[in-house]
């Protein structure tokens, strides 16, 4: 009966339990697959670090002809991902970057590898501060610049169309209200330069209760997410084992 | 019978498909295959596009004749070529049908990498001609006069940005040099931060480590700047308090920042003998994985005090209820909006978003931060102003205001 099954999923199983006693204390079932597991996707990830960012992206780009020498095909430099001119010798920024960094395993060169950093930290936080002010400041201000009465057509209009359908009067002006007042009270809470007392306190206490109740519906749209994982996982060590062995 | 006759209307109704030529992209003459023939488009023309790298031509034209509500134009395809050699197909435009646009647009982009088959050369110039596709087949225009991309040193869809940006530039230089004149700026006072030396001299008080953990971010991430900030103050501390730190890390350059952060604490300290390179230390990659040797290393080494502090996903409700469980006390800070309930739930103090960026600038009061702190808070406070003209301006029916903070990407 179990002679239908593969090898591999008896090796995804034990380590799915091993992964799982956990959950009972620390042991050294778990030490195995933990010690596996962080091995192997650390080789892999470097493996995957060398022939999909520093073969194409630098080698290919400075000395193709000696990579596909090397390879003995143009397979991982084809023609197409040459580079010629100028560009061809921008690459030489990155390459002297990395080697800097790689002084960090010398004893005595270990601080030319700062350079590196300073350049790495220093560009894509650069980079980032423009990103942010784009997408958290400008889109956010013209997001929130909004009416509090959406489709306002008088009183009568309003009280007459009492529900809570989500095109209703009441819910459209009570949506606006929320997004305009939580996100002025949420500023609020995030001023850092005065102390919250007075209106400001309670406008700040507003705010980090509509954060609060974000995060609670987030946390069960989270969890319920994880759930589905767990179900996952079962349905891999019983429903694909009952499926083999019904095979 | 009724089939025989069936099958031999189908076959006279093909006949006029069979007899039709296979489309051809080079020629210019009309081609239709049934009646209603369409107009073709006309005054086709290419021209640089604004405010682009140099990467992109916009064609414009006039709709067919017969593009309107009901008619027989289904849209339009856009056709380039190189000294009036082979046509490729670069996209479609959709008929305009009821709007009765007056001209029609196509931005033909490209890609900015040689090494690329879409790279589009600046300078190159190009000829288009558009096809006009109806029911009754397709007629092409007369093709543009040819036409070559130039790059811009100024995206001007972009002018608001970029008075935000220097507005915001102003105000941490401003800030910046007061703090270094001595100004009393004041923050107002964060309890996950109050709390940091009370964590750390707790493990001392038990003889137990500290265990930072920097998150999933790489080292250009605002929120692993943050951490490593807060990163040194705590490693100073360390030092004074003659404590182990453990820092296990995911990515390799956060590795190497962290093991220069660790020790500059320590140097600060005056305590440079104490610092050990393997306690900030390179796990793995794979996020699972991490989690895994994190988690281990909590239950081993039994760390007093838990921090997480940095980018996080997934990992961050294992890791804290494992630390929950081991009987650490434990600060969390992360900008990611997903994951700060989970810290929230399992963790004693947590910092929320932006309260991370504040922490480091609380703890290290240097003026530099300081002043980048309050530049925030300006442009906080220029951010409510903005809404509550924007809540003014909407309620006297000036919707139009929400415009000013629209880029033209």
């Amino acid at each position: 009966m179990f002679a239908n099954i593969d090898l591999t999923f008896w090796v995804g199983a034990f380590l799915t339990v091993a992964i799982f006693s956990f959950l009972y204390k620390d042991n050294p079932v778990y030490k195995l697959a933990e010690h596996l597991f962080v091995g192997i996707s650390a080789a892999y990830w470097m493996s995957v670090g060398i022939w999909t960012t520093l073969v194409p992206n630098l080698l290919c780009r400075l000395c193709p002809g000696w990579v596909n020498s090397l390879a003995g095909s143009d397979c991982l430099c084809p023609p197409a991902s040459h580079v010629s001119g100028y560009e061809r010798w921008i690459y030489l920024v990155p390459l002297v970057l990395g080697i800097l960094l790689l002084m960090r395993l010398s004893p005595k060169g270990g601080w030319i590898g700062r350079w590196s950093l300073a350049f790495i930290v220093g560009i894509t936080a650069g980079l980032n501060l423009l990103r942010y002010m784009q997408s958290d400041f400008m889109a956010q201000v013209q997001a929130t610049m909004i009416t509090l009465l959406p489709g306002w057509q008088g009183f009568g209009h309003f009280f007459g169309n009492l529900s809570l359908s989500l095109d209703s009067p009441l819910v459209a002006t009570f949506s606006a209200w929320v997004v305009f007042f939580g996100t002025f009270c949420g500023l609020v809470y995030f001023f850092f330069s005065k102390e919250h007392k007075g209106w400001f306190g309670g406008a700040s206490r507003f705010g980090i209760w509509v954060l609060m109740v974000t995060f609670g519906a987030g946390f069960g749209y989270t969890v319920m997410a994880r759930i589905s994982l767990l179900v996952g996982r079962f349905r891999y060590l019983f429903g694909d084992l009952i499926d083999m062995m019904n095979s | 019978m009724k089939r025989w006759i069936m099958l031999g209307v189908c076959l006279l109704s093909a006949l006029p498909l069979w007899a039709q030529e296979p489309p051809a992209a080079d020629t210019a003459a009309a081609q239709v295959a049934a009646a209603p023939q369409a107009a073709p488009a006309t005054a086709v023309t290419a021209a640089d596009a604004p405010n682009d790298n140099g990467h992109s031509l916009v064609v414009t034209f006039v709709p067919s004749a017969d593009d309107r509500e009901g008619g027989p134009v289904i849209g339009y395809e856009v056709y380039r070529s190189v000294d009036g050699g082979e046509w490729d197909m670069r996209g479609t435009v959709p008929a305009s049908g009821p709007a009765g646009d007056a001209t029609l647009r196509y931005r033909d982009a490209g890609s900015k990498d040689e090494a690329s088959q879409d790279y589009f050369p600046i300078g190159q110039a190009y000829q288009y001609r558009v096809r006009t596709l109806s029911v009754g087949g397709f007629v092409d225009s007369e093709p543009s006069a040819p036409m070559g991309s130039t790059a811009e040193w100024f995206h001007f869809g972009k002018l608001e940005l970029f008075l935000a940006l220097v507005i915001f530039t102003g105000l941490m230089i401003i800030f910046i040099g007061r703090a270094k004149k001595g100004a009393e700026l004041y923050i107002r006072p964060l309890a996950g931060i109050d709390a940091v030396d009370e964590a750390i001299g707790r493990a001392t008080e038990m003889g137990r480590p500290i265990l930072y953990v920097l998150g999933l971010g790489v080292a250009s991430d605002i929120a692993t700047i943050a951490a490593f900030t807060v990163l040194q103050r705590v490693a100073k501390k360390v030092a004074e308090y003659n404590t182990k730190i453990i820092v296990p890390c995911y990515d390799p350059i956060v590795m190497s920042v962290a093991q220069e952060t660790v020790k500059a604490g320590f140097m600060d300290a005056g305590r440079p003998d104490m610092y050990r390179e393997d306690d900030v230390y390179f796990v793995t990659q794979s996020q699972f994985a991490y989690v895994a040797a994190v988690n281990g290393t909590m239950l081993r080494e039994r760390p007093a005090t838990n921090f997480y502090l940095g980018l996080f996903y997934a990992e961050s409700l294992i890791l804290a209820e494992t630390g929950s469980l081991a009987g650490s006390i434990q600060i969390s800070g992360t900008d990611q909006v997903t994951q700060i309930p989970f810290f929230v739930v399992a963790c004693d103090y947590t910092l929320i978003g932006e309260e991370l960026y504040a922490a480091s600038a609380y703890l290290g009061r240097e003026p530099l931060l300081m002043g980048t702190l309050k530049a925030q808070d300006w442009a906080k406070g220029a951010f409510a102003v903005a809404l509550l003209i924007g809540l003014v301006a909407t309620l006297a029916g000036w919707s139009s205001i929400a415009g000013w903070f629209h880029l033209d990407l």
